[in-house]
């Protein structure tokens, strides 16, 4: 009886999670995957590079293009909120993105800069690893 | 140097080797001496991973930019005191942290029942080293830090700007004990269940470690949001990222652990349910460290071109494989000596609070890797945000706190209605007393917050209604003064009054959480010297800016180039408050081809934030200036043109004056929100409360309770 009641619960509970996580999410894509499936309306985590040259206060927002981390599709987006430090032109970034009419505007304070480069090995061929 | 520090590595992957063989063969055998052989292994392997971080953290000191972990994350610009623990902030120094303290802590377990439990003991080395095997491994074939250049480079890149500050000294360390003091009690719990001695005993031995692993990863997770919230410039001490909820996922575990193992000493009851959390706690752990280590989840943490998956995932394969073979084969030994006499009874509610925390773990462990989850079902990787996690985490931490309060006041086995209104009267007047202030101060419209502010009341009342009573059967039975006797009561009581001072901790912080997160205001809005905006009830005003330019050789500064910022005058009606310095500092790049001027401010920005931290809130400031106006930027190209680097420093000169003459509008991040040292507060109290309840006790005191423990033992299976 008390198993029957902890497991109903417990498959209670697990389902409430299930369906809220997946109408809750929003899908991570890269720019050209954006472009492609974006519908108005829905949310989607935008992740790419900072496009050299791209960044603009307008403002008390804040304007930059996004790229692909391999190849040349780029959106610009418009921004708002706080902007981590670490936020610089060819960081890789993670913003939560909502296509309006023609143009992606950024969910309030939802931009995330991945770690700084300072974290990466250096490329090979630089330092000798043995 | 570096050639010693491989040495060690390859050394230490013997001993482990050795170490891992001998106890095994030992076990099989009955072979006493050979596990002891290996219990000294694991010494050996203490004293050489020892020697291995000793060159390391020499070789940062001396600033031997040979090696290439120091010339990644140090530089000679880099102050000393963040040298010493730039370390950890590598991949590799930080495996190599994990592995030492790993080896630090095993060999004073083991070095703890060297004379009892020899299979259990035997079994647990094997583990234990076979951890240690696996993160050096991973030291010698994937990262390690003892990779060299030649010729050395001249200076390194520094560490991090935003590393550096005062907890990440501690913050690491603190986390990784917690992570590797998990996994003793798993290794012991391992042993237990392969020789099928699952008593209480081992639960004794390990009782300690988990909760210092408990206390540690707690202290960790603090810490780490404390630095969230006063070095990252975004004002929150907690944002559901996946390396702070990994953290928190064993921490989740091993709080319900320290519950239910209560059951199991008292009633020989929970057997299955204690196995599998130590091992689902060590697991959760290794996960932790995986999760930073891997770079498969988007954070802030994850480091980049983390390379360590695979062998992770291998890990964590064998890990649960493992655990689930050993809980299954072994059920027949796990039964319960008893069974629940009432639904209200303490040892139920251990249980309500048991299912509340795993509840949350899963709930945690759900939504952070739910962009691996929904990648795996659907093709598209998908993430949930905060909203989702504080749907379901608040109302299980309101029950969370309301179970804290009952824990200490319900009686064992069965609860009456005499007993319960004995008990009940004191802690639900509390409740209530808080509800009617608050309603008559006007605090209605947050229905949580509310919640956790009267269920917080309860907590107090029940605990203060404990301590008060203790207190009066002390008095009565020795006559001592009340001072000496709440002392002497909870001299003799450690753990019981010890956790009941963590339970008040815990409330007192998650009031802290709620009234912070609920009654916050916050302002983001560009400013111009002179201007002022308001925020909750007070005034802030942008008096002047300010600019600090921080020379090369400065060593007691964090390093940036230059800092702009302003003093802002905080006032609330006509009266003032504070004065506010925040700023940003401006870090030198590296890069040559920003220029020679460029270079000196294009690297990271940091926010330096400056806030007034009282009792009853905190005005939280931060300040983003704008150096991307025509005037500033002309003074950056023309020196990038026209001086050498040697004269560099002198543009940085002109530019800061230039700011502090025509300053450009600033961009400003206000927040005040209540209570949020209460946070801080409440972590203390848990950690004195920690302290009191793992503090070993006087022998004399020890020898007798175990004798009582024994005899009450006895009587119950009689």
């Amino acid at each position: 009886m008390r198993l029957v009641v902890a497991l109903s619960a417990a498959v209670l509970l697990a389902s409430a999670l299930i369906y809220t996580s997946f109408s809750a999410a929003s899908p991570a894509l890269s720019p050209s995957q954006l472009l492609r499936q974006a519908q108005p309306g829905r949310s989607y985590q935008l992740t790419g590079k900072v496009v050299a040259g791209s960044v603009r206060h307008e403002g008390d927002g804040l304007d930059f293009s996004v790229a692909d981390r391999v190849g040349g599709t780029a959106i610009p987006v418009s921004y708002s909120g706080t902007v981590p430090d670490p936020f610089r032109e060819g960081r890789e970034v993670i913003v939560t993105v909502e296509k309006q009419g023609g143009r992606f505007v950024g969910e309030r304070n939802s931009l995330i800069t991945k770690c700084p480069s300072k974290y990466k090995t250096a490329p090979a061929g630089e330092k000798q690893n043995y | 140097m570096a050639d010693l520090g491989r040495i060690c590595l390859l050394l230490a992957l013997v001993v482990c080797a050795y170490g891992i063989f001998a106890a095994v063969y030992g076990v099989r055998t009955g072979r006493v001496e050979f596990s002891e052989s290996a219990r000294r292994a694991v010494y050996a392997l203490a004293i050489i991973l020892t020697t291995a971080f000793a060159v390391l953290e020499i070789a940062f000191l001396r600033n031997d930019f040979a090696f290439n972990t120091v010339a990644d994350t140090s530089s000679r610009t880099t102050p000393t005191f963040y040298r010493a623990a730039a370390v950890w902030s590598s991949q590799e120094g930080s495996l190599l942290l994990w592995a030492w303290l790993l080896s630090l802590w095993s060999s004073l377990a083991l070095f703890l029942v060297r004379r009892r439990m020899r299979d259990i003991a035997a079994y647990a080395t094997a583990v234990l080293l076979g951890f240690a095997a696996f993160f050096i491994s991973l030291m010698i074939f994937y990262a390690t830090p003892f990779a060299t250049t030649s010729p050395a480079p001249a200076e390194g890149v520094g560490l991090d700007p935003l590393l550096r500050f005062p907890t990440m000294m501690i913050h690491p360390p603190m986390l990784y004990s917690g992570y590797t003091l998990c996994t003793i009690p798993l290794a012991f719990a391992v042993g237990a269940l392969a020789t099928r001695r699952v008593d209480a005993d081992w639960i004794k031995a390990i009782r300690r470690f988990a909760f210092a692993a408990w206390l540690f990863l707690g202290v960790g997770i603090l810490l780490g949001a404390r630095w969230s919230y006063s070095e990252l410039g975004w004002g929150g001490y907690w944002g559901w990222d996946a390396v702070e909820n990994a953290s928190l996922m064993p921490w989740l575990t091993g709080t319900a652990f320290l519950h239910s193992l209560m059951i199991q000493e008292k009633r020989g009851m929970l057997k299955v349910w204690n196995v599998s959390l130590v091992l689902a706690t060590g697991t959760l752990a290794v996960m932790g460290t995986f999760l930073v280590r891997s770079g498969i989840l988007n954070s802030i943490h994850a480091f980049g071109g983390a390379t360590l998956g695979v062998p992770f995932v291998v890990l964590i394969g064998i890990l649960i494989a493992g655990s689930i073979y050993l809980v299954v084969s072994r059920r027949d030994v796990l039964r319960s000596e008893h069974r629940l006499d009432s639904l209200l009874s303490r040892e139920s509610l251990f249980l309500a609070n048991n299912v509340v925390l795993v509840a949350l773990c899963f709930v945690i462990f759900w939504g952070t890797y739910f962009p691996l989850i929904s990648e795996a079902l659907t093709g598209t990787e998908a993430s949930v945000g905060p909203p989702w996690f504080d749907r379901y985490t608040v109302p299980l931490a309101l029950i969370l706190v309301l179970l804290s309060g009952i824990g200490p006041v319900i009686a064992w086995r069965r609860a009456t209605l005499a007993n319960a209104r004995r008990n009940f009267l004191a802690p639900l007047l509390g409740a209530l007393a808080t509800l009617v202030v608050l309603v008559a101060a006007g605090v209605t419209e947050r229905p949580f917050a509310l919640a956790m502010f009267c269920c917080a009341g309860f907590v107090f009342a029940s605990v203060a209604q404990e301590f008060v009573r203790g207190t009066r059967a002390r008095r009565a039975i020795a006559g001592e003064p009340p001072p000496l006797a709440l002392l002497a009561l909870v001299r003799r009581n450690r753990r019981r009054y010890g956790g009941y001072v963590v339970h008040v901790g815990i409330a007192v912080l998650f009031v802290g959480v709620a009234a912070s997160s609920s009654f916050q205001h916050a302002v983001e809005q560009r400013i111009a010297v002179g201007g002022s905006t308001r925020v909750g009830s007070y005034t802030i005003r942008y008096v002047r800016p300010t600019a600090t330019i921080t020379p090369k050789e400065d060593r007691a500064h964090t390093g940036s180039t230059l800092a702009l910022g302003a003093v802002l005058d905080v006032s609330k009606g006509k009266r003032h408050v504070a004065t506010l310095r925040p700023s940003e500092g401006f870090y030198d790049s590296g890069e040559p081809a920003q220029g020679s001027v460029g270079h000196l401010i294009g690297g990271q920005a940091v926010s330096h934030i400056s806030m007034s931290a009282g009792l009853t809130r905190d005005v939280w400031t931060a300040i983003a200036p704008d150096i991307s106006t025509p005037a500033l930027q002309r003074i950056v190209t023309i020196g990038n043109r026209t001086l050498s680097a040697e004269e560099a420093p002198i543009a940085i000169g002109v530019l800061a004056r230039e700011y502090l003459k025509h300053p450009p509008a600033a961009e400003f991040h206000f927040i005040v929100s209540p209570l949020v040292m209460w946070i801080w507060i409440g972590g203390l109290i848990v950690f004195g409360g920690g302290l009191i309840a793992i503090w070993p006790a006087p022998s004399t005191v020890r020898r007798r309770v175990a004798l009582r423990s024994r005899s009450a033992h006895g009587l119950a299976r009689a």
